[in-house]
């Protein structure tokens, strides 16, 4: 093996080694973009733009990259789809259909799935990329909103990740009924039945999207131009106006010693933060795969293609659809009607009511919460979800129904694989998805509290040393030690509640009517948002508490020299 | 002739005779009888038999299943008025074949619903229970092997034999009629499925195809009865046929997760995919820049 020598430097001079050529040839060209783009003004600053490094600032990496998996495996899958609902006789390799009347949508699917290579793979990559793109959307949602990162300026941002969602899921619901196979096809049949279930217009709103009485022949080719053009479209536009804000913005940081709301301590875009952030993607890009390739994710051969006078046990839609799906499972047979028209309820409600509701509900958090605390300032620096005591309990709550509802979508495979009658799941979830998120209100706030007041243990008291001294008497206790300065410092960075305006004040204020008796809300809502909350310690008792510590870590010094126990501690503690 | 005359006419002077219809009729019932002892031994043998097994059926019936279905199979009423074990009357061999031979019966437990479980008693047994539970009434034999046998599907594409390519048209039939009745209750690969108050429709896959046949022919506990006039014998077995391929294919997909359709799913994705993608994160966050190792523990 011989050795490179033309770089090595050839004396002791002052003169460097040879260079190597690459960086001049990339140099070169970057030199040869920047005269006629401009990049370089462009790039300086962006290059250079500072990333605060904390895990779960990554989560909406998930759903950008899962994204990016689903454009991908996506336009693959185009190649060989056929979004046709003309009948076809099968005539593939799968030897069970073969002979099957079925859509070409159908017969296309199986064509992946069996005959494309590597497109069994691709239809479950890009089926997996997207149930982990609308799940991770979820816990990136969740994350923004306990730490109080939906602050201003962020609200749009926030109603543009809500919007986001809605889109990912219709996205999915769309998707997913391509194939036109028996479980989707039961999914389109019940989309069908909630739009009928619409009073006046929903037997226009069905036979306007089916061209005709359902099945018909236009849903999957409607479908298809949805799926791949029209809110791909949408999202993509989303997706860079919410990154655009995000950059705009700056990203929001945990408080520390030396953040501030004017700063963003951190790594800059290059190296570090590319590396990281492509590296994600890299992994995000293997572990769906691995799903795609391991797991097996709508084998619609075994669905066998759909046909309205079949049914398969366990048609579920998929995870995300899951929630509104429970709430239909599990709520009583309500009707009414009136001059002959049906109003169903049971549909009404959980389908066309509930889901529109939720995300309603949740695009108005941001500006609920501004109106109740009052709080209109600009927020960098995030918050602890203990910090926020009545934020996070909402959420919880919000969770929980949101979990048992999903559970309710489940019932079926509840009842059989833990032995229940399926009756008794019902009856419990009905009452559970009422009282199950206001259980969890008030544990997660008192939770929340119980925090607060550790912290606040911790910064007077000190942290639990792990040492005992045993006094003359015979008894024990644990020596507590101050906390480190950067620790106490973040623990203290957090502005107090501010002091919740009182209904008396309200009625002072000389206000008449209407404009009253919205600010008498206003306040007692405020008094119930901030009630019981911990504030952090004032100076005096943080320095009072230093005095006292250090006092203490005298005596258990004196007292370790001393050597065991012969002197007790003192008993003025 | 003439004597043959003389005798005959000898014998006919006695036709009117008091005892000559008596005397004809045991000669014609002497006639029958010997001849039918003579020529049919085997069928009166399995009479012997057959009663032999009916008396030991009831014997087993008596210990074993007349404390819930009564003693002469008539059922049992609670003081309510429900049924504490069905009348099997009419049941058939079939249905006794299906519930002992797969351990449903004898409960062990009142229940929703009797599961499956290891079977008590011999195939000797079984036999002899069903022959007895046939003998007090109607219902459906035990199905010969030729109902069931996939490997003979008749000659379907009537190119005058059987073959490979006969079967593969028996398993497309039949994965459609297996859509169409069964997949609505035991799911799209008869996982199973929940059905009310703590009902389930079992499990259907690696079950014998003679108890997947008796199934279908007698109903049990809250399933349908597909007469052989609803689904006829030849589409029983190709039901059968579907499913035993199901058994045989490969899963080309992957792991299949129970097979029980979006919610294995989605649990996958949660767990197999945001789980260890928020893990890698973690794991990412947690790993920053260093120029060397040793300068980055020591600054930990």
């Amino acid at each position: 093996m011989s050795v490179d020598v033309s770089k090595v430097a050839t004396t002791n001079g002052t003169q460097p080694a040879t260079g190597a050529k690459g960086p001049k040839a990339a140099g070169a060209i970057a030199n040869w973009a920047d005269e006629r783009l401009g990049l370089g003004t462009a790039m300086k600053k962006n290059l250079r733009k500072v990333f605060p490094d904390h895990w779960s600032f990554m989560l909406g990496e998930i759903a950008l990259w899962s994204f990016v998996v689903l454009l991908l495996t996506g336009v693959f899958l185009t190649l060989w789809f056929d979004p046709s609902m003309t009948e076809i006789q099968y005539d593939g390799s799968y030897d069970p259909l073969r002979g099957v009347h079925m859509s070409s949508a159908m017969a296309s699917t199986l064509e992946i799935s069996f005959d494309v290579r590597g497109g069994l793979l691709m239809r479950q990559m890009h089926h997996w990329a997207a149930m982990i793109f609308i799940a991770s959307m979820m816990i990136h949602m969740m994350r923004v909103y306990f730490t109080g990162a939906f602050r201003k300026p962020r609200e749009l941002n926030w109603v543009i990740g809500c919007l986001l969602l809605l889109l990912g899921t219709i996205e999915g619901f769309t998707g997913y009924s391509l194939p036109d196979d028996l479980l989707s096809g039961t999914g389109v049949r019940a989309a069908d039945g909630f739009m009928k279930a619409s009073p006046v217009v929903g037997t226009y709103m069905s036979f306007f999207l089916f061209g005709g009485e359902f099945p018909g022949d236009s849903i999957i080719p409607r479908f298809y131009a949805m799926h791949i053009l029209l809110i791909p479209a949408i999202l993509l536009a989303l997706v860079a106006a919410h990154m655009l804000l995000l950059v705009y913005h700056k990203h929001t940081q945990w408080p520390g010693p030396g953040r501030t709301e004017e700063n963003v301590v951190g790594y800059p875009m290059l190296p570090v933060y590319a590396a990281k952030a492509g590296g994600f993607f890299f992994i995000v890009f293997g572990v769906i795969t691995l799903l795609g390739g391991l797991f097996s994710l709508n084998a619609v051969w075994k669905y066998g293609p759909y046909d309205p006078s079949k049914v398969t046990a366990g048609s579920q839609p998929d995870w995300y659809m899951g929630w509104p799906d429970g709430l239909l499972r599990i709520i009583p047979p309500w009707e009414t009607h009136i001059w002959g028209v049906t109003f169903s309820w049971n549909v009404i409600i959980p389908i066309l009511v509930m889901p529109p509701l939720m995300l309603m509900v949740l695009m108005a958090l941001p500006f609920i919460e501004s109106w109740v605390t009052g709080d209109k300032r600009e927020h960098h620096l995030l918050q602890r979800p203990r910090n926020a005591p009545t934020r996070t309990a909402i959420m919880v709550a919000l969770m929980t129904f949101y979990g048992l509802s999903w559970a309710a979508g489940g019932n079926d495979i509840i009842a059989i694989k833990m032995d229940l009658s399926i009756n008794q799941i019902t009856y419990f979830l009905r009452a559970a998805v009422f009282i199950g998120p206001v259980i969890a209100y008030i544990v997660t706030k008192r939770w929340c509290i119980s925090l607060q007041r550790h912290d606040e243990e911790k910064l007077l008291h000190g942290y639990e040393s792990g040492v005992l001294v045993r006094s003359p008497e015979g008894g024990y206790a644990e020596k507590h030690l101050p906390l480190p300065e950067g620790k106490a410092y973040t623990l203290t960075a957090r502005d107090d509640d501010p002091k919740p305006e009182t209904v008396d004040e309200v009625e002072a204020s000389g206000l008449q009517g209407r404009k009253l008796r919205i600010r008498k809300l206003r306040a007692r809502l405020q008094a119930a948002f901030f009630a019981d909350n911990v504030q952090k310690p004032t100076a005096e008792e943080l320095h009072e508490a230093q005095h006292h510590a250090e006092h203490e870590l005298h005596e258990l010094e004196s007292q370790i020299a001393a050597g065991p126990n012969r002197h007790g501690p003192s008993e003025d503690h | 002739m003439r004597l043959l005359n003389r005798s005959a006419g000898r014998l006919s002077r006695h036709r009117r005779g008091p005892l000559a219809g008596l005397v004809v009729l045991v000669l014609g019932l002497l006639l029958t009888g010997g001849l039918y002892a003579a020529l049919a031994p085997a069928q009166a043998d399995t009479d012997a038999d057959q009663e032999a097994l009916v008396q030991e059926g009831r014997e087993l019936f008596l210990i074993g299943c007349a404390f819930c279905h009564g003693q002469n199979g008539e059922g049992v009423l609670t003081q309510g008025g429900s049924q504490y074990g069905p009348a099997l009357t009419d049941v058939g061999a079939a249905a006794v074949d299906f519930q002992v031979g797969t351990g449903r019966m004898p409960m062990a437990q009142p229940g929703a619903q009797a599961p499956r479980k290891e079977v008590v008693y011999t195939q000797d047994e079984i036999a002899a229970l069903s022959a007895y539970v046939a003998s007090l009434g109607t219902g459906p034999a035990i199905p010969d092997a030729d109902l069931y046998d996939t490997d003979k599907p008749g000659d379907l594409n009537g190119d005058g034999k059987q073959d490979d390519k006969d079967k593969e048209l028996l398993v497309v039939r039949g994965g459609q009629i297996f859509l169409a009745n069964c997949t609505a209750c035991h799911n799209f690969e008869g996982s199973g499925g929940a059905m009310p108050r703590g009902g389930f429709a079992p499990k259907i896959r690696g079950v014998d195809s003679k108890h997947i046949y008796e199934a279908m022919l007698t109903g049990p506990q809250s399933m349908d009865t597909f007469s052989d006039g609803n689904i006829p014998p030849e589409d029983k077995k190709a039901v059968i046929a579907y499913l035993e391929t199901l058994d045989e294919a490969p899963s080309y997909s992957g792991f299949t997760l129970g097979s029980l359709g979006p919610v294995s799913e989605g649990i996958i994705a949660w767990v197999g995919g945001i789980g260890v993608l928020v893990g890698f994160a973690v794991w990412i966050a947690a790993h920053t820049t260093r120029s060397s190792k040793k300068k980055d523990e020591a600054a930990a």
